[in-house]
């Protein structure tokens, strides 16, 4: 081909990206690249020249040659077409390529459920409640990990962890604190490995708060054990759901052991966080109070995993609020930001990183490929939440990783398998969501969750505002998610 | 580039692989910009500089045979089931697919095929 050929039979359309304001300013998301790039007034002309449909180079320059002057109109859109804002309309539409990573891709975290029971009956636990997945009750596994079974999946970890210099071990539960013997040994053992091994191993655990007996905080504190507290926010908001078997509130009984941890615990930052219902939808409130009153480091919330229907599942209208909440927690985290303050609001913190790197997602997340959970009797699932779930089950650590379990569940997983997603402009990020939430919702761990596709286009939208804003506004704050 | 500015960290990857060179450089025309690549026949062949998986590419515009075969002489690489495309070849292609008659045998042939791309499989059967 040359130039010559004639310019004016050759189309140029928009490809696919998400536009978006911020700081007076605006930018690009480009999917699936997910690169944001900041569009100069001649570029936003020519891309609103197309919106009208496809039109021709000569086309383009001519209505905007006037203005930005013929020269500029042409680098402009040569530039676009290179980073594929723009494309030819008789190339092919670019499809998601399905690539599978490798068989030996290295197992960054491993979560260990030391124990299915738990002290609390929380009314909307994904484990014991309505909607759980294995009946730890009749099932034969062991209430408690074994100290052989913890030191062996160790061993599993670090085998799995390949090349990697860290591993990462997080316990889990039921209440994790339960079986605080097995946990304090394993991490010892952890540590014993990982020397010999000449690599570093990474701690943190998840807990409801109610066993922290100043022992067991002393040896979290001590051994730089990374902590989460799950924790729903004031007193009437936790005692809502995180109820004991009696039916008794959780709060008194847990925040003053919660507070002595964060007032002993300064080896790591202290996370809390919350399951949002349809009752407890108080975004603003519940995050003053466990990060201005309380003190944690930060604050991360989900809205609760459920069937449809269940009284506690959060309504199409208190999605709409959650969102209005979320967007004004997102904007004070902007202000702090932009000062270069820590603010605490981990939902923005984390996405705005997955923005600032440009993660474009093959999967929701790292279950089953970097991320995996291992069940009381040593059974490896995809996930901490799917464990001992025998149809969710990847292996063993006694007998290793089922490879062919592994690669059949990523391949039927792929974001590229999901049609729903494939229009979604903010498929980079969310790739479709949790497997977990899909199997509660639809049966099938490979639905994309659409029940929540609107909420997640609107709050991406919302980080991309703050992100752009910071970009203006303070662009050495995004340094530090530049590793 | 002068009127894109990288922002995140792989928006200035892309910038170092499609304009590594100093800023202004851009070619004149942005189709002649694009290399040959962009305006080469696109059927059942790959860009040269496209690595990575094989992706099907559809139809055969011009070649015989069209799609009985894929690129490499095989059908593995083949655009899918046939019968995701019947509604492009049946409508728009050069050699078009006989279908049903809609309007008077079979107006409901295609009634439980929403999208194609998915329910292909739904499509019924129709016997005369």
């Amino acid at each position: 081909m040359s130039t010559a050929l004639a310019t004016d039979t050759t189309f140029l359309a928009q490809r696919e990206f998400h536009p978006f304001e911020a700081g007076g300013e605006t930018f690009l998301y480009l999917v699936p690249s997910a690169a944001v790039f900041h569009l100069d007034e001649a570029s936003l002309a020519v891309l609103r020249t197309l919106e009208a449909g496809a039109a021709s180079e000569n086309d383009i320059v001519a209505a905007l040659a006037p203005r930005f002057g013929e020269d500029t109109v042409r680098r402009s859109l040569a530039e676009l077409m290179r980073v594929q804002a723009i494309g030819l309309t008789t190339a092919p539409k670019e499809t998601f390529p399905r690539v599978l990573p490798q068989a030996d891709f290295p197992l960054t975290t491993m979560v260990l459920n030391v124990t299915n029971k738990c002290n609390l009956a929380c009314t909307y636990c994904y484990e014991y409640g309505e909607d759980k997945i294995v009946d730890t009750t009749c099932d034969p596994a062991p209430n408690y990990m074994s100290e052989e079974t913890a030191r062996k999946s160790v061993d599993f970890m670090f085998e799995q962890s390949g090349d990697l210099p860290v591993a990462h071990l997080t316990f889990f539960g039921g209440e994790t604190l339960l079986n605080f013997k097995v946990l304090r040994k394993t991490a010892a053992y952890a540590r014993e490995r990982a020397k010999e091994l000449g690599k570093d191993v990474d701690f943190s655990l998840t807990t409801n708060g109610t066993l922290l007996r100043d022992e067991v905080i002393d040896w979290l504190a001590d051994n730089r054990i990374g902590v989460t507290v799950s924790i729903d926010g004031p007193k009437e908001m936790q005692n809502r759901f995180r109820v004991f078997k009696n039916g008794m509130g959780s709060y008194d009984y847990a925040m003053p052991k919660i507070k002595r941890l964060l007032e002993r615990h300064r080896t790591r930052p202290i996370g809390a966080r919350v399951t949002l219902t349809r009752q407890t939808l108080d975004v603003s409130r519940i995050f003053h109070h466990l990060r201005n009153e309380i003190g944690f480091w930060e604050v991360g919330f989900a809205p609760v995993t459920t069937a449809d229907g269940r009284g506690y599942a959060i309504e199409d209208t208190g999605f709409d609020r959650m969102l209005g909440q979320f967007q004004e927690l997102a904007r004070e985290f902007l202000d702090f930001a932009v000062e270069d303050k820590h603010h605490g609001f981990s939902n923005v913190k984390d996405t705005i990183e997955e923005i600032h790197k440009g993660v474009s997602k093959a999967f929701p997340c790292g279950a089953g490929l970097g991320l995996m959970g291992v069940a009381t009797d040593g059974e490896v699932a995809l996930c901490h939440r799917f464990a001992g779930s025998d149809d969710h089950s990847i292996g063993s650590v006694d007998t290793g990783l089922d490879r062919k379990r592994q690669f059949e569940f990523l391949g039927h997983h792929h974001v590229a398998n999901k049609t729903d997603c494939s229009t979604c402009w903010a498929r980079p990020l969310c790739a479709g969501g949790c497997y977990h939430e899909a199997h509660v919702r639809y049966g099938d761990t490979g639905v994309a969750n659409l029940h929540y596709c609107d909420w997640i286009r609107s709050w991406t939208n919302t980080c991309l505002e703050v992100y752009g804003e910071i970009a203006v506004r303070n662009p050495g704050y995004l340094e530090q998610f530049e590793s | 580039m002068d009127h894109l500015k990288a922002i995140n960290q792989k928006a200035r990857r892309i910038q170092e692989h499609v304009a590594p060179g100093v800023p202004g450089e851009v070619a004149a025309s942005p189709v002649a910009a694009n290399g040959d690549a962009d305006l080469d026949v696109v059927a059942l062949e790959s860009s040269p500089d496209r690595s990575g998986p094989h992706i099907p590419l559809g139809c055969s515009l011009v070649f015989a045979p069209g799609w009985e075969v894929d690129s490499t002489g095989g059908t593995a690489g083949l655009c899918q089931p046939v019968e995701r495309d019947l509604f492009d070849c049946h409508l728009a292609c050069f050699w078009p697919a006989h279908v049903p008659d809609q309007l008077n045998h079979a107006p409901d042939w295609t009634g439980k095929c929403a999208a194609a791309q998915k329910d292909w499989r739904k499509i019924d059967l129709i016997f005369p």
